[in-house]
Parts: C-alpha cells; structure tokens; sequence
C-alpha cells in the first residue's frame, strides 16, 4: 500500500458497506491512532488540535451509516457490527491506537477486547451514545423511526438503535478481559470519559484501567510499554 | 428461484408427501427492504403467522402449514430477512427481525391472531408479543422457550482463549464477507450437508429443502440464505432476560419442547419453566421428538394448536 496523503479518504469493504476511512495526517514515524466518532456524528474534517501532539499517523472512520460510510436498508444496527468497521480499518492500519468518542468509545473498548494483538491501547472518551440503553434490558419495543424520513447520514435507525441498546457491565468486563490477558501492552484501556455509565463504571474499577486526561492517554498510548504475554 | 421454475433435474426432489407450495406468495416492504411471504390456505379463514428458526425458511412449513390450514385458517408466513427469498440486507439484528415481523403482521391484521413460532422464530414471537400484546390472541412457542445458560465451567484464562477464537472467527468472517458466498454443490450433497444440522430429518426432506431453499447456479446448488450469516456469534443478552419477562405474557401460552437433544436444539426442559410461568400456559413435553417437532410429528402438533387454539 502507497503511503496516503493527508485528506485522502480511503474506502474499506465491510460486507455490502463502504466504509470510509479518512487520513487526517501521515507521513509521520510511529503506529497510528484512529479516531472513532460519536453516535450521529462523523469523522472531523482536519486534525483537530487535542490530537496535534501524536506522533504517528492519524486516521478516523465513518461508521456504518455516518459520515461518508453506505448507508444500509432497513437498520439492524448493533455494537458488534460496528466493532467489526473498525476491524476492517485495523486490516488496513496495522497495530493502532483507537481513541473514541461516546458511542465510537464503547466500540473501542470491544475492538480491544476483539483484536488484543491490534490494539495498542484504546482512548475512551465522552460522546454522544456513550451510554447506550443502560445496562438493563427495556420492555419489549419495536423501534421504526420516520419512514419518510430521507435517506441520509447520519441513520435514523443508527440513531434509534444504538440509543437503545443494552450494554451490560459484565457484557463490557468479558472485553476488558481479553486485552488485560491477551493484549501486547501494559495498561491498555484509558478512561477519560466524566460521563460513568454503568459499563464505563465497571470498566474504569479494573484495575488494569488508567482514568488521566485525554493528552496524558495520548502521551502514554505513542510510546507503550510492551509486555510479555504468555502464550502457552 | 420461484417456486415454480425449477431445473429438470430437481422435479423428482420437488414433492414430499403431504407438502404444498403455498397458495399465494407476496413480498412486503420492510423499510426499503424485501420480505417475502408465502400463506397456505382460504385467504378469508382467519389467520395465523408462523414464524420460521435461525437458518430455516418459510417452505420448512410446507407439511405443518398445508394441515394447519386444513383445519380452517389462512396460514401466513415470512423468510426473514437474509433468509429464503427474502431480500439479502446489510445488518442482521433482533431488534430489525421484530421490525420485519410488524411489518408482515401489519399486512395480515390489525386485528389480534394467534402467532406459531419454532425455535428462533418462537424465540421472537415471544417478545413480538410482549411488545405488542394486543396484536396477539394466541402464542404457541416449539422449542424455542428460553432456559438457563450451561456455561462449561472453565478457568479465567481459559476462557479468555474460546472467547478470543469466538471473537476473531467472528472478525475473520466479517473481513470476508464482502466477497463470500455459499459453497455450490449437488442437490443430495447440498441436503447431506444440511442434515449435520439436522440429523433427524429424512434425507427425501431434506432433498425437498434443497427445491425451496436453494437455487441453482451454473457451478451447482447453494442455499440462498445471505453468506455473511453465521452460526453463533455473541452480544449483551441472556436468556435469564427472556425467563424473567415470561411471567408477564399477556396472550394464552402453548410451549412445546423437544425431548430428544439434537445439534439445533435448545435442550430447555420443563422444570425449568416452571417458576417462570405465566397464569395461562400449557407446556407440552413432546415424547419421542427432536428440535423440528412440527416436521417430525406434523399431524400432533396441529391437533395440539387446533386443540389449543379453540
């Protein structure tokens, strides 16, 4: 692969999805970080300043049904088929940094617990569906937003979906897990996020967790402290 | 493939005593997606829906909804999405499963009818009708009644290893699914395959699936089901959720179970239903069968609902 260019947006197959994936900044030395939004939002345009001091390559992802990223027929939206856009991105990337945004922060997390091997540390940050539906089922309910709503980024049914559904603690620590045994470096998850749904509660309890600032996350995250992982 | 234009080849497989293509086939619209539906029957008898399992298609009830309908009712039922003929779709989830299930319902009757659903399908049918109690009469469930999770009982570190294969085959499948699609065979291979899954079933049915499931390419017969579904996978829910709703089921409940414990089985036995139970609801331990109990015993399980349902 051809180094890209800074505001190139590369295209990824995710199953009948085009995913855009977008270089914010390249060229640089070191692994890169990947940005993922919030619910209903889209990858920023330009690098934005927080993110200034990284010193690898910089991309972010539109998610299914956001940003540039095909828009499906008919929803079906779930956390997990987000998790597997970022897979896609990590097939192009190599070993990266994730660093997301409320909804994109919860689909960081599963990532690391998806990918140990891929993931050098995920960045959980405040955003817009970080918490989901709570950590309980709801009653029973068929969500089907506006038919006549146009068929636009961001998805209604992205919206109403990932707003509604359950993210349980234990469902959120079987992630964290994964990365804590199998994951290539120390201290893998940074919490950030103020905002403590019950899953990021349990989360941010883990003891292999670090709760610092976005830029101390950062800082951490370009230069990680590798580990021994016994594969036996 | 339509039901009626198959290769000569397959003819001789396409009868199977006592099955009948539907009377009438339509697709409805689902959100910009395609469900097909297929109904047996007076299309004035009142109606019921059936709803089909995980990996199954509406023609599985091509013996059970041709006797069902003989007994006085406009039998309707659906592929879902991915599924049979229906229209292949981008995401699959439970939640877009129960909106395609509104969606055929919605096409049927505003009126409340009794719903029959197998295996995943009664699995569905079940929260249908805790999130629309009043769209339903009736819900008969076969072997699709939740019971508690038999987790092996494994170390930390163990587990994290069946999780990570879980997940990264998981992953590996989707990072092929952009350009997958379902291996092509033979007619009775493609039936043989399909029997691992249902080793119960005759291989003259299964061959009979092979005409309604499946369509022929120049390189041989696939199933038409989407390739990027797979068995298993994983996500936030557990079947104690399902129990602990059951006792505030609105509509009269007839539950079926399968006594014989097989590949697609769910191996849910009555006892432990039975605190979850709500006050209008028979189960039925079916002696002698497996999963596929309306396949296996056609004619009991319609004189159960018939009796059920009157």
């Amino acid at each position: 692969m051809s180094e890209p260019v800074a505001g190139h947006t590369a295209w990824l197959e995710h199953g009948k999805i085009r995913l855009a994936l977008h270089a914010l900044r390249t060229g640089r030395t070191g692994h890169p970080l990947l940005l993922l939004h919030g619910l209903g939002e889209r990858s920023p345009e330009a690098l934005p300043d927080e993110f200034a001091g990284w010193p690898g390559p910089v991309h972010a992802l539109d998610f299914t049904g956001h940003g540039a990223s095909g828009l499906p027929r008919g929803g079906g939206y779930t956390a997990e088929i987000l998790m597997g856009d970022v897979d896609a991105a990590l097939a192009q990337l190599g070993p990266t940094t994730v660093c997301g945004r409320g909804l994109g922060a919860y689909v960081a997390l599963m990532i690391a617990g998806g990918r140990p091997e891929a993931v050098l540390g995920a960045v959980l940050c405040d955003g817009p569906g970080l918490a989901g539906g709570g950590a309980h089922p709801s009653s029973p309910h068929v969500l089907h937003p506006d038919p006549s709503a146009p068929a636009s980024s961001p998805d209604s049914f992205a919206l109403a979906e990932l707003s509604t559904d359950i993210r349980p603690p234990d469902y959120a620590m079987s992630y964290v897990r994964q990365i804590d045994h199998l994951g290539r470096i120390e201290r893998p998850i940074a919490v950030c996020a103020v905002q403590r749904p019950a899953w990021l509660e349990a989360v941010a309890q883990d003891p292999e967790t670090e709760t610092k600032t976005l830029g101390d996350a950062l800082t951490a995250f370009a230069t990680p402290r590798w580990r021994d992982v016994d594969r036996s | 493939m339509s039901w009626d234009d198959l290769p000569e080849e397959a003819r001789p497989y396409a009868a199977y005593p006592d099955a009948a293509p539907p009377a009438r086939r339509r697709r409805v619209d689902s959100h910009g997606l395609g469900i097909a539906v297929a109904e047996w029957g007076d299309e004035t008898a009142p109606p019921i829906l059936l709803a089909h399992g995980g990996f199954d298609f509406a023609a599985t009830f091509s013996v059970f909804a041709p006797k069902l309908a003989r007994v006085g009712y406009r039998v309707v039922s659906f592929d879902q999405r991915g599924h049979g003929d229906s229209d292949h779709a981008a995401l699959y989830s439970w939640d877009a499963d129960l909106r395609d299930t509104l969606a055929v319902l919605d096409s049927v009757s505003h009126e409340p009818i009794p719903l029959i659903g197998h295996s995943k399908g009664g699995s569905l049918l079940t929260q249908f009708a805790q999130a629309f109690p009043h769209r339903v009469s009736h819900l008969v469930n076969i072997d699709g009644l939740p019971s508690r999770w038999r987790r092996p009982d494994v170390s930390d570190h163990e587990r994290s290893r069946l999780l990570d294969r879980e997940l990264s085959g998981w992953l590996d499948h989707r990072r092929a699914t952009a350009t997958r699609q379902r291996r092509a065979d033979g007619l009775e291979e493609l039936a043989r395959r399909r029997a691992r899954m249902n080793p119960r079933l005759s291989h003259e049915w299964l061959c009979y699936l092979v005409t309604r499931g499946a369509r022929c390419d120049a390189d041989g017969w696939r199933w038409k089901i989407d390739a990027s579904m797979r068995f298993g996978g994983f996500g936030p829910w557990s079947p104690t959720w399902e129990l602990q709703r059951l006792p505030g089921l609105t509509p009269p409940l007839l539950g079926i179970l399968a006594t014989i414990a097989e590949e697609m089985g769910w191996e849910t036995e009555e006892k432990d239903l039975r605190p979850y139970l709500p006050r209008r609801a028979e189960i039925v331990s079916f002696e002698g069968s497996g999963h596929f109990i309306h396949i296996e015993h056609p004619d009991e399980v319609v004189r159960l609902v018939g009796e059920f349902l009157s």
